[in-house]
């Protein structure tokens, strides 16, 4: 079997190949840090004081999981059903079904809570197009 | 075993469609069921209910343009409407967003202008906002349900995440009750009345009124209400016979605008209304 313009071709492979794999090599051995969002508020402090321990609404591993669907779900039930608060499965305690004045009354630190795990993942929920973000410090 | 051709063809006919049916059913259930249940939701006690809201602008207490002003004032920094202005520090007319405003009233009731009329209406501004139809058509021509009327309560409401800025609505609005953000409303709010607890809209969603629905849910009246001057404004329901603008709207002359569309206004206007109404 003859390979015409052979020479051109393997040479065009090869810098194909290492353009392609090139930022499999650059990174290689650097991981990035694994996401570790803050629940060091203020808030949560006196949350924690008041009931012995910190408790979200639901389970940890379920706001882990969920809350992308629980806030969906919230919406839909603020907007169109009228129906504003939450209880919890777990502690039975209500909630204010709302992002703005109540998630971010504990989790004042969105730059260390929402941001630390949506920039890991790359993802760019736009909740903040319109939901006023609470006030932070920029050292912390 | 052996099989012919048509018993093979029907057997394999008969999986596919269980198999399609099966999936089809599975991918719907998962949609239904998802949402709160109603062992997780509950209302504020506090909260304000009726089966058709309603409101009466007694015009005649509205008299100076500072009386305007601090309604549609109060009723945009609460929501944090945006103040759009040209450089020369006018009202920037392609960009503006109003929730309630002045309206002349040949605006506000075309069709009823007479050649000769008393003078004072002819000149008088009206208090206009989104009426809450019983029959409203911006609902009718949205595309994706972001605009919506409760069936409890009548409020014509907004949807922002599933608003995609078509402007149908706009278009089907009789009133001009509706607004489109043409830019990020965030740089025109002033943060002097910046109102935190309370979203802004972002770039290329409609915006209009929500008879205040998350003052309601607190109990509270719609803000435009308790900053009217006194006996300016009532809100109530339409449905219960004792509330006050049921009985202002039994007793007095009022009127709607444009009713001849059919689109049913919740919103009645007395012209001349007597000191208390």
């Amino acid at each position: 079997m003859k390979l015409y313009d052979g020479g051109k071709i393997i040479a065009g492979l090869i810098v194909f190949v290492a353009l392609a794999a090139f930022p499999f090599f650059y990174n290689i051995g650097k991981a990035n840090p694994k996401p570790e969002p803050k629940l060091d508020t203020p808030a949560i402090r006196q949350w924690e004081k008041q009931y012995g321990k910190k408790e979200c609404i639901e389970s940890k591993a379920y706001m882990r999981a969920e809350h992308m669907q629980l806030l969906n779900d919230w919406r839909d039930s603020v907007v169109r059903d009228n129906e504003r608060l939450y209880i919890s499965t777990t502690s039975k305690k209500h909630f204010n079904m709302s992002l703005q004045n109540d998630c971010m009354q504990c989790h004042s630190n969105k730059k260390k809570f929402c941001d630390e795990c949506h920039n890991y993942l790359a993802v760019k929920p736009f909740c903040w197009d319109c939901h006023i973000a609470p006030k932070e410090d920029e050292k912390s | 075993m052996s099989m012919d051709r048509r018993k093979f063809l029907k057997i394999a006919g008969i999986s596919s469609v269980l198999g399609l049916g099966a999936s089809v059913a599975q991918a719907t259930h998962n949609i239904w069921s998802k949402g709160l249940g109603p062992d997780q939701v509950a209302q504020n006690s506090k909260a304000l209910k009726a089966k058709h809201w309603a409101m009466v602008i007694d015009m005649s207490k509205f008299r100076t343009d500072a009386d305007f002003r601090k309604v549609a004032d109060a009723c945009h920094h609460i929501h944090n409407v945006p103040n759009f202005k040209t450089p020369d520090g006018k009202v920037d007319i392609k960009n503006e967003i109003k929730w309630i405003w002045k309206e002349t009233y040949e605006h506000a009731f075309p069709q009823q202008e007479n050649p000769y009329m008393e003078e004072s209406l002819k000149e008088k501004p009206f208090l206009v906002l989104c009426n809450h139809c019983e029959n409203p058509a911006c609902v009718r021509v949205c595309p994706t349900k972001a605009t919506f009327k409760r069936q409890d309560d009548g409020i014509v409401m907004m949807d922002m995440h599933r608003c995609i800025g078509c402007r149908f609505c706009m278009a089907a609005c009789p009133y001009g009750a509706r607004s489109f953000n043409w830019t990020d409303p965030r740089p025109a709010i002033d943060p002097r009345f910046e109102n935190r607890e309370y979203p802004t809209r972002t770039k290329g969603v409609v915006e209009k009124c929500t008879f205040c629905t998350e003052r309601l849910a607190v109990g509270k009246m719609p803000a435009c209400v308790e900053a009217a001057p006194k006996g300016g404004m009532f809100f109530g329901d339409l449905e219960n016979h004792n509330s006050e603008v049921r009985k202002i709207v039994k007793t007095r002359l009022t009127v709607r605008r444009k009713p001849e569309l059919g689109t049913g206004p919740s919103v009645y206007y007395l012209i001349g209304g007597k000191d208390h109404a």
